[in-house]
């Protein structure tokens, strides 16, 4: 945790209420996202119980498993969530665009929006992961068949859940996830995966501090805990005996109807003030301005969705239980370079980001005392601008002389920094020389060099291209690592041998 | 009786000592800094009842669901008398299961001292001897522990065995192994229980003259696999918990030491008013952190006092605010005040460095 956000959470206990980190959104929300609110069975491998799932406040449906350990039942709650679930992804592929390839030799098409599942916290996305594992393997014929959207629905989650570990994704997003990255409260990260305790410190009710809110916000009594686990003392007094009820009601019609009924009202009563919350949560999120980077990486999950919804429409298999080798190394190397490109973006689309990294030494802001925009190097074979700027800054510097500076309003500029004088009252004179950015003149275009006056913000964080990786083919993977794979992905064994009780 | 017992036994106020049980032996490793929690562990304090006679009821419930799943997956795992668990057990240990197997269950008495003494007579006469010997297993055998001074039955839901000349504990927990993988908070958990079993049937062996070695730091978990109810075996290596326990139960093994700190008039007696309690508990320091929520009793209590400190916040935003213990502090060093102690200057740098930085990403005055 940085000192920044530290220090945000120190004034959220003493102001009472949750404090911005973040002055921009740092995530795509979806005009109609696709809210689930699932509950599990306690005890059980990922047993579905219920859920509350759809993509407008007013239009939530209610998905209830009267005996959540029976099979069948839980295959038909599976069937009745990808009725929804298929649906909505359908919805987004009317329309497609396209996008320039191979510096514009070629073109590829991608759909212009794409699918949205929000949950109110990662034990949510951990559900949907491993309802998307027992049932992409499932198939619609054989000993023990499922409705054929089963294995289709299995496929989609894990695609969702995959997505959901590439950082800055935004096409499956945990609500306490989506807040905390705004908002600091004056409680711990544990007590933050708590989403009406979270919202409780970020948007009390009147009259109430955070902290009482929160306080309030935990007692399961007043408050029903956000999934997907239960509260305990709900399962022995209120669910148990309303499941027994169910069951002992097997051959009179109208007793089950009336034991559905009882179950249906219990459950939805623990949803609804989850389902309140997380349109509470969209709306907060919908009232900061979204960051100038954030439509980017959306069309990464775009991309992501297109590439997804050919591979099924394909006949592509589902998704392995475990990646091989090079599978593997290729998927890290995708997160890592995700995970640096998001930390350098939602620096340079948020003062209140960067501010963290000014305090680190790896930013600083200060104002151009001096520019030379029409200064040219002809030192080389043939001259080239380099114009040279002087910035005056109170923070301290703590790169080398040499280093490569970025600064964000100029993305496609380098800045080298070539004196570093400390002057009077503890300031610093930087002198930096700039190339990129400025066409392929010897004069600088206005604007493309900073003015004497100019407030900048020069960093060592760098948004440039990261090259991907050179990988070797699956078949040929080195003796260190297994070597090639002497079998095809199970793709038809693991199912088979999973036994349906 | 040793004054240190009558002490510990004033401030339970004469009723006996709450007994322990692998689980809360294990939560004992959690916050080993923690004086309040030792000492009140120490005496045998019922802190559930304690906690809520104060107004700070603890959550720690559990679902009927969980428990009839638990009991029901374990009646499977055992249901042909130990011959599928044996073969499962040997199989990820590497070893041949041999043609045959003693099953001995040792919970069938209800006496305690008679079943403690059962377990470890026939525990003891069956101690291994070489890989020749045919495997045993011991079902629900009573061990016992001594924790702060007082012996401690244990009452494991546990099989031990014997198996390649050497015992080993088996685990059955009913939480999913998925493609290989399962729960991190779960398995570190059972670790850390099965760590308690280890070391109590090592003593157990050790007071018999044999070698505590014989007893494998590797405890063999059974878990239903995937999504089904067929269990899979998986090993444990508990060598870490079982230093992490040793330490904790010699720490309370001390707590002369402890209680020499705590005031005399201290005392955690049920039937005391709720606010003299409370009193009573302020004078012992706690260690309180989040982490505290998900394993003792009182933490609601602690979080409560801590309030407006930085351990409050977690130990991450501790150790970014400088180590400084309290809101107040950081915010007024924030806001340029003087630093009291000459080693909290460069935090006090910092933040109003950071102070200064937020305030103006955020355009309002610093």
């Amino acid at each position: 945790m940085s000192t920044l956000h530290a220090l945000a959470k120190a004034q959220a206990v003493a102001a009472g209420i949750a404090q911005p980190v973040a002055t921009v959104r740092h995530l795509h929300l979806h005009a109609r996202p696709l809210v689930v609110v699932p509950l599990a069975l306690a005890g059980e491998a990922n047993a579905p119980l219920g859920a509350l799932v759809g993509a407008a406040p007013d239009d939530a449906r209610l998905l209830v498993v009267p005996q959540p350990r029976n099979r069948d039942q839980r295959f038909a709650f599976a069937a009745e969530l990808a009725g929804i679930l298929l649906s909505y992804v359908d919805g987004h592929r009317a329309a497609t665009e396209a996008v320039p390839v191979d510096r514009g030799r070629d073109v590829r098409h991608r759909y212009v929006d794409a699918p949205q599942l929000l949950v109110p916290n990662p034990a949510g996305i951990t559900f949907l992961r491993l309802l998307g594992r027992s049932t992409r393997f499932r198939r619609p014929d054989g000993e023990h068949p499922v409705p054929p959207a089963v294995p289709l629905l299995g496929r989609w989650l894990t695609f969702f859940a995959e997505r959901a570990e590439h950082p800055g994704s935004s096409a499956l997003l945990a609500m306490t996830d989506a807040l905390t990255l705004h908002w600091a409260t004056g409680q711990s990260a544990v007590e933050d995966l708590h989403l009406p305790a979270l919202l409780g410190w970020i948007d009390p009710p009147a009259g109430m501090t955070g902290a009482e809110a929160a306080a309030r916000a935990e007692d399961p009594a007043l408050h029903p805990p956000a999934g997907p686990a239960t509260d305990p003392d709900f399962d022995n007094r209120r669910l148990a005996p309303a499941i027994e009820a169910y069951a002992a009601a097997e051959d009179d019609p109208e007793a089950r109807a009336g034991a559905y009924a009882t179950l249906e009202a219990l459950l939805r009563d623990q949803l609804a003030p989850t389902w309140e919350l997380m349109w509470r949560g969209v709306g907060l999120l919908r009232g900061l301005p979204p960051g100038a980077r954030v439509e980017g990486r959306w069309a990464g999950d775009r991309d992501a969705f297109t590439a997804h919804a050919e591979h099924v429409d394909a006949g592509g298999g589902p998704q392995p239980r475990r990646d091989g080798a090079v599978a593997a190394a290729v998927r890290l190397h995708r997160l890592e370079r995700a995970l640096t490109s998001y930390a350098v973006q939602r620096a340079y689309d948020d003062p209140l980001v960067m501010a963290a990294h000014r305090l680190t030494g790896e930013a600083f802001v200060g104002e151009v005392t001096l520019a030379d925009p029409g200064r040219v190097d002809d030192t080389g074979k043939r001259p080239v601008l380099r114009p040279r700027i002087q910035v005056v800054t109170t923070e301290p510097v703590l790169v080398p002389l040499g280093a490569t500076l970025h600064s964000p309003v100029r993305p496609g500029q380098k800045a080298r920094v070539v004196f570093l004088t400390p002057a009077a009252d503890g300031k610093t004179e930087v002198v930096l020389e700039l190339s990129g950015g400025m066409g392929r003149g010897l004069t600088a275009p206005a604007g493309s060099v900073p003015e004497v006056g100019e407030r900048v913000c020069y960093t060592t964080l760098s948004d440039a291209f990261l090259p991907a990786g050179a990988f070797p083919a699956p078949e040929e993977t080195p003796w260190t690592h297994g070597g090639p794979p002497t079998t095809a992905p199970d793709l038809d064994a693991g199912p088979a041998a999973e036994a349906w009780d | 009786m040793t004054s240190s017992e009558e002490r510990l036994a004033a401030i339970r106020g004469g009723v006996p000592a709450r007994r322990h049980n692998a689980r809360t032996i294990a939560a004992l490793t959690g916050n080993p800094g923690c004086a309040r929690r030792a000492v009140l562990d120490g005496a045998g304090v019922d802190k559930p009842k304690l906690a809520e006679r104060i107004g700070f009821p603890a959550r720690f419930g559990q679902s009927r669901f969980a428990i009839s799943r638990g009991n029901a997956f374990e009646a499977q795992v055992k249901a042909d008398g130990g011959v599928a668990l044996l073969r499962l057990v040997a199989e990820r240990l590497g070893v041949e299961p041999g043609d045959r197997a003693d099953w001995t269950d040792l919970g069938a008495d209800d006496d305690l001292p008679e079943r403690h003494a059962r377990s470890r007579e026939l525990l003891t006469a069956a101690a291994p001897t070489g890989v020749e010997q045919p495997a045993a297993l011991f079902d629900h055998p009573l061990l016992s522990l001594e924790v702060a001074g007082r012996r401690v039955h244990l009452e494991p839901d546990l099989v031990a065995a014997r198996l390649a000349g050497r015992y080993h504990v088996v685990e059955i927990k009913s939480f999913p192994v998925i493609d290989g993988q399962a729960d991190p908070a779960k398995v570190s958990a059972a670790a850390t229980q099965s760590a308690v079993y280890v070391l109590a049937l090592r003593e157990l062996l050790a007071a018999a003259g044999h070698d505590p070695e014989l007893v494998s730091h590797e405890v063999v978990l059974i878990c239903p696999r995937d999504f089904a109810n067929r269990p899979v075996a998986s090993l444990l290596d508990v060598r870490r918990q079982l230093l992490v326990l040793r330490r904790q139960l010699r720490r309370m093994a001390r707590l002369d030491d402890l209680l020499a700190a705590v005031p005399e008039d201290f005392t955690a007696d049920l039937t005391a008013e709720p606010a003299t309690l409370a009193t009573a508990l302020a004078t012992v320091e706690a260690r309180y952190a989040p982490e505290c929520l998900a394993s003792c009793e009182l933490a609601y209590f602690c979080r409560h006092e801590a309030r407006g400190h930085t351990a409050a916040l977690g130990r991450p935003a501790r150790e970014a605010l400088g180590g400084l213990a309290t809101v107040p502090e950081v915010l007024s060093l924030a806001a340029g005040g003087d630093a009291v102690e000459p080693e909290q200057a460069e935090a006090a740098a910092l933040l109003r460095a950071a102070a200064r930085l937020r305030a103006d990403a955020l355009g309002v005055p610093a």
